[in-house]
This record gives C-alpha cells, structure tokens and sequence, in this order.
C-alpha cells in the first residue's frame, strides 16, 4: 500500500502546508519533521511560484520570502530527499503547473519518484486538462490528487470516479487563507463523493480553529491547514518550529 | 485534450472553482454569438455609442516622407474612450447582462480597457470593479480618476511587480472568490477557453471593416497588416480577416523595453519559451524554473510576460511575424506621428508605428500597409515629457 493510502488506514489525518524555502530549506525541513512529531499525517510542500493564482495574500508572501531566499525547484528536490533519510511520513508536492512544465514534466515526476514524493496537487490544472500530466505521473507512481471545490456541482462524481491519493475538497469560494466562518455546504459534498468512491477526501481552505478541525474532520477523513502554519513561519521566522509543533499538536487532538 | 485549443496553445489551466463558470460562459457565448437579436444590439451599440466603423486614414505624408509603401491607419484612436478596447468591452459586457450577471471586474494596464469596462459598466447598469497594479495606478492616475468618475471601483495591486499581470492574478483571484453574480471581463486575447477566441470576435470587427476599407479604396488586399502586441487583442482582431489571404504579411509589434538582450524587455515571442500561466498554454517570458518574468515596457499596455494563444499558434506556423520594438523607437515614433500626421497615437500603437518607419521605405511605392493605431495618446503624453528629460506631471 501506498503511503498516503497506509496514512488514511486507520485513523483521521491532519495535513500541514508549508511553502518550501521560507525562510530556508534547511528550516523547511526541519518545520515538517516537527510537524510530524507533533502528529500531522501528511504534509504537503508548497514549491515556490512568482505567480501562484490560488493563494491569499498569506501564502503568496511566503511564495516571494523563499523565491528572494534563493529556492529553486532542483534545491527543494534535493531538500526532500535528505528529509526522506529522516522520515516515512507521506509528502506531496503544492504547485502550479508551469513550473513543472518549464522542468520538464518526466524530469520532474522522475525525480519525485527518486526523492520519495507520493503526489502532486496542482490548483491550475483541472480535470480537463490532467492528461497534461496524467500519464507520466502513473509512469512514475505519483498520485495525483484532484480537488473539488464548492461550485464542481455536476462534476463532483466525474472528478471523484477518477480521484487517486486523496481529493482535496476546497472548502470556500475563492483563495486560500484563514476564514472564520465558512458557509460551504461540505457535508453534500462529501456525501455525493462517497457515494463513487473509496478515495480519502481530506478538506482544506479557511481551516484554522479546534472548532473548525473537529467539524471537518467528523465529516471527511482529514482537514488541510496551510496559511495558518505559514502565518506563524511569517512571524517567528527560523525560531517557528516550535510554534509549529505546538499549534499542530493542539489541532491534530481535534482530528478524530 | 481540453477546449479552445490553437495547435497545441490555449485550453483552460485554471482552479476547479472556475471550472463550471467557464463551461457556462461558452455555452452561453456559443448561443448569442449565432442570435440575431444579440448581434443587432451589440452592432448598434458599437455604431451608435462607440462610433464605429472607425476611419481608415491614408497617411499621405508619412507615405511621402518615407518614400516606399502607401501607409493607412485603421483608427481604433478614434473610438469612443479612446481605443480597440470598447469593441470587446460591450460585447461581454452585453453577454453579462444576458446572463444576469450584476457586477463585471476586470484587470488594467494601461487604464485603456479599465475605462472602456468602466463605461460600458456605466452604460449598461453594472457594478464595476477594476485591478490595476500600483505601478500602473501611478504611471497612469488620470485613467484611474477617469474609471473612478465612470462609477468604477480601482483596486491598486500591491502583490508581484505591481503592474499588468499581478493586475491579471488578483482579477482571477477575486473572480474565484464571487463567480455567480460576476463576469470577468478579461482585455486580451488570453487567459482560459472561451476568452481567447470572444476576445478576437469581438475585436475582429477590426479587420472586417478594415478589409471592405481597402477594397473600395483600393481595389485591393494589402501587402502588410500590423499592429502592437502585448497580450494581442488589437493585433487578433486586425489580423483576424485576413489570416485566410496568404499573401498579406502579418506583423505584430512587441514591446522590446531596452531591449531584447537585455532583462528590461516584455517581448514575449522573442525572447519566451513555451509554459502554462493565466489559463493558457502559450508563449511566456520566465526564467530556467519557470518564474514568470518581472517584464518592462515604457508602455503599460504591452508591458505583459506572456502572448495570447492563436498568435503563439499563428508564430509556430509562420503565418505572422513578430518583432520587437525598443522604448526608444517607440518614443521616436511617438513624436514622428505627431508631427508628421497631427495623431497623438498612444504609445503602445507607436510600437507599430515605428516598424512601419523601418519597413514602408523598403517597400514598392504600389504596395500597401495597413497599421492599427490600437488608441489614443494623451495618456502618455506626460510620461513621453518625462522620458525626454521634461518635468511634466499629470
């Protein structure tokens, strides 16, 4: 069994976000291994774009804190791959299509494969268009993960049928970032896709209180937190990996 | 494979939020586009409000100082708010109010097509919000006071480098958060399927009237049609009828900055590759990691790192031709225009204007150019004043 499928086995998973060399790689990689002992069960690794069209203003600025520190594609490839000596935990790739792209879509899926990532979730590519990738990351036994957002409707069964790894469920119009409220009924949602399919569906966008992990994870089988861990990067910087661990180990206690 | 594909460019690379809007806008485009009723409204709104057909002027005396091809200008100048931008404006914009949309957004750069959506938004009772990065709101600020007076909201983009594409980013970013009662209105000939084949529709007037222009005053085709080229909606729709005549060369003008050798330069077709960005499969300028490209142009208007979908196709083809323009050529053909012809031409079209300089002189005295003049000057002129070392403020 895969790992992300072995991670969504037996219980319900917290996945923590955190954008590649913000403030450094060295201390990205430190940040999910504290993720980890604090008891998230997958992480996801933003790799850095000028342009990243799906992201708040929180994300956005880590996307431009690690691309002015340096990052670069073959820099985090080489950071994940040191950070797989230190840890089973399943990873998958956050990006935008043109960077993948501009690498070389088989370059790239085979150097996932060689580092240990287990899938890639891009927010500009729909499933219209993941024949784009499709077949190289199946090649290469990358999963990837679609998302459904609060406006697929008709096309939740179609998305879902073909889903692999997890569906991420976008929780909130719009972009990511921390929300107080969400209106979304995700309930529906996720019902309409169990109904096609085994795939875990994990929620994300807008999720930051107890309150919020508890009710999204009693409906799916896990949330996605990202701008409110890349919040506390922004403020303590180099020092966040306490801060982190802290806040995902109050948060995973809701993830049952 | 998905939809709106020009060879192997286009298709709809965005978040599954937008998916279903953009499904519904081109079953909702396909309808009107083939209604009578619609294509009648829209045809008296661009006759009666926006004052088309535009002029197709021949410019003697440039013909005569330059001493080779008779030069015309097709005059987009000319149109109400002053550019190509209203013909595509009212048209999604009439396609908004059919779909019982109540607010329309849209990106600027040079504040061109934010005026135009700004009046049609006036004109046709619509909530209007427009995104314009900062830079632009500074380089531009009569054309922000103008949108604000039209009714229009402006939202100065902070994010990325501040100018036309971080204007693009925010303008999809808002549409994502409040799609069910708002149209994007985008400007160019870009972003996802179906804009980049609307766009060049409703711009394509251009070269409908331009053709009829020429056969009656001249009896015949044109040997070359131009235009300036940032995203390419000027330059798609002065091409469009004429893609099918084979031997009427096609050139579009890109913004070479300070030049194509240089790190100052939006000119996307010479000095791009291939990605995926704003939607589509296209032409992009961007680094080794595919980092969209921190472009420059004195214009505001061209100063975008990427290129719409059909010219990428029309590039790979090798029906048309793409050449870049320096600052300084374009400034040059500025005051040249000016002078010569007594048109205060905006400075993006003065990109084409100056390959006609390089090129009419070259050319047979029976040969024709026909050179789009996208929009109107008076916008630029005090950052024209400044260039030349003036202290001239708006």
């Amino acid at each position: 069994m895969s790992r992300i499928g072995k991670a969504f086995e037996k219980k319900k998973v917290f996945i923590g976000f955190v954008t590649a060399g913000d403030p450094s790689l060295d201390k990205t990689e430190e940040f999910i291994l504290e993720m980890e002992r604090a008891g998230a069960g997958l992480v996801e690794i933003g790799i850095p774009f000028s342009d990243p069209i799906a992201e708040g203003s929180v994300i956005q600025e880590a996307n431009i804190r690690a691309l002015n520190a340096g990052c670069t594609t073959d820099r985090v490839f080489d950071m994940v791959a040191s950070l797989r000596q230190k840890t089973e935990i399943p990873l998958v790739f956050l990006t935008y299509l043109n960077p993948i792209f501009r690498y070389g879509k088989e370059r790239f899926c085979k150097r996932c494969q060689a580092v240990g990532i287990d899938g890639l979730i891009i927010p500009d590519m729909p499933f219209e268009e993941k024949e784009e990738l499709a077949s190289i990351t199946k090649e290469y036994g990358i999963k990837l993960v679609s998302m459904i957002a609060p406006t697929s409707g008709d096309r939740i069964e179609m998305i879902a049928k073909e889903s692999e790894g997890f569906l991420y469920v976008v929780s909130s119009m719009g972009v990511t970032g921390v929300r107080n409220e969400i209106k979304t009924n995700v309930g529906e949602i996720v019902e309409r896709i169990r109904r096609v399919t085994n795939t875990p569906v994990a929620i994300g966008f807008g999720i930051h209180t107890k309150e919020q992990v508890k009710e999204y994870c009693t409906l799916a089988d896990g949330i996605i937190i990202g701008s409110a861990i890349t919040k506390l990067i922004a403020r303590y910087g180099e020092d966040a990996g306490k801060e982190i661990y802290t806040y995902v180990n109050e948060r995973q206690q809701f993830c049952s | 494979m998905s939809k709106g594909r020009f060879g192997i460019h286009g298709g709809q690379y965005v978040p599954e939020t937008l998916m279903n809007e953009l499904i519904k806008i081109e079953k909702e485009y396909e309808f009107y586009k083939n209604d009578e009723a619609f294509q009648k409204e829209l045809s008296t709104l661009l006759n009666e409000y926006a004052g088309r057909p535009s002029l197709l002027y021949y410019a003697e005396k440039m013909t005569k100082d330059l001493g080779g091809a008779k030069i015309y200008f097709k005059r987009e100048d000319l149109n109400h708010t002053g550019s190509h931008k209203i013909n595509n404006v009212l048209g999604q914009a009439l396609l908004a109010k059919k779909m019982g949309k109540k607010r329309i957004i849209a990106e600027t750069g040079a504040g061109q097509h934010g005026v135009a959506t700004a009046t049609a938004a006036a004109l046709l009772d619509l909530d209007c919000e427009i995104f314009m990065g900062k830079e632009d709101t500074v380089r531009q600020a009569l054309n922000v006071y103008r949108m604000e007076l039209l009714g229009a909201r402006v939202h100065p983009v902070t994010t990325g480098t501040m100018t036309l594409k971080d204007a693009v980013n925010d303008c999809m970013r808002e549409w994502t958060n409040r799609v069910d009662d708002t149209l994007y209105v985008l400007g160019s000939v870009m972003g996802p399927h179906p804009f980049p084949t609307m766009v060049r529709d409703f711009q394509s007037v251009i070269s409908r009237e331009a053709k009829e222009q020429i056969l009656a005053a001249e009896g015949k085709l044109p040997d070359v049609v131009m235009a300036c080229c940032g995203g390419g909606s000027n330059s798609m729709g002065m091409f469009y009828h004429f893609i099918k005549d084979k031997n009427v060369q096609l050139i579009g003008c890109e913004a070479a900055g300070h030049g194509i050798h240089t790190k100052e330069t939006a000119a996307t077709i010479a000095t791009g590759t291939e990605g995926i960005f704003h939607g589509m499969k296209s032409y992009f300028c961007q680094d080794e990691y595919g980092q969209i490209a921190p472009v420059y142009s004195i214009s505001a208007g061209l100063d975008y790192p990427g290129i719409g979908p059909e010219h990428a196709y029309l590039h790979d083809a090798g029906r048309a031709q793409y050449v870049p323009i320096t600052d300084d050529e374009a400034v040059k053909a500025f005051e040249y225009i000016a002078k010569q012809e007594g048109i205060i031409a905006a400075i993006e079209s003065c990109h084409a204007v100056a390959h006609v300089m390089k090129i009419a002189p070259k050319m047979k005295k029976d040969q024709i150019i026909i050179c789009c003049l996208s929009g109107r000057g008076d916008k630029d002129v005090a950052a024209i004043a400044r260039y030349r070392g003036g202290d001239l403020h708006e």
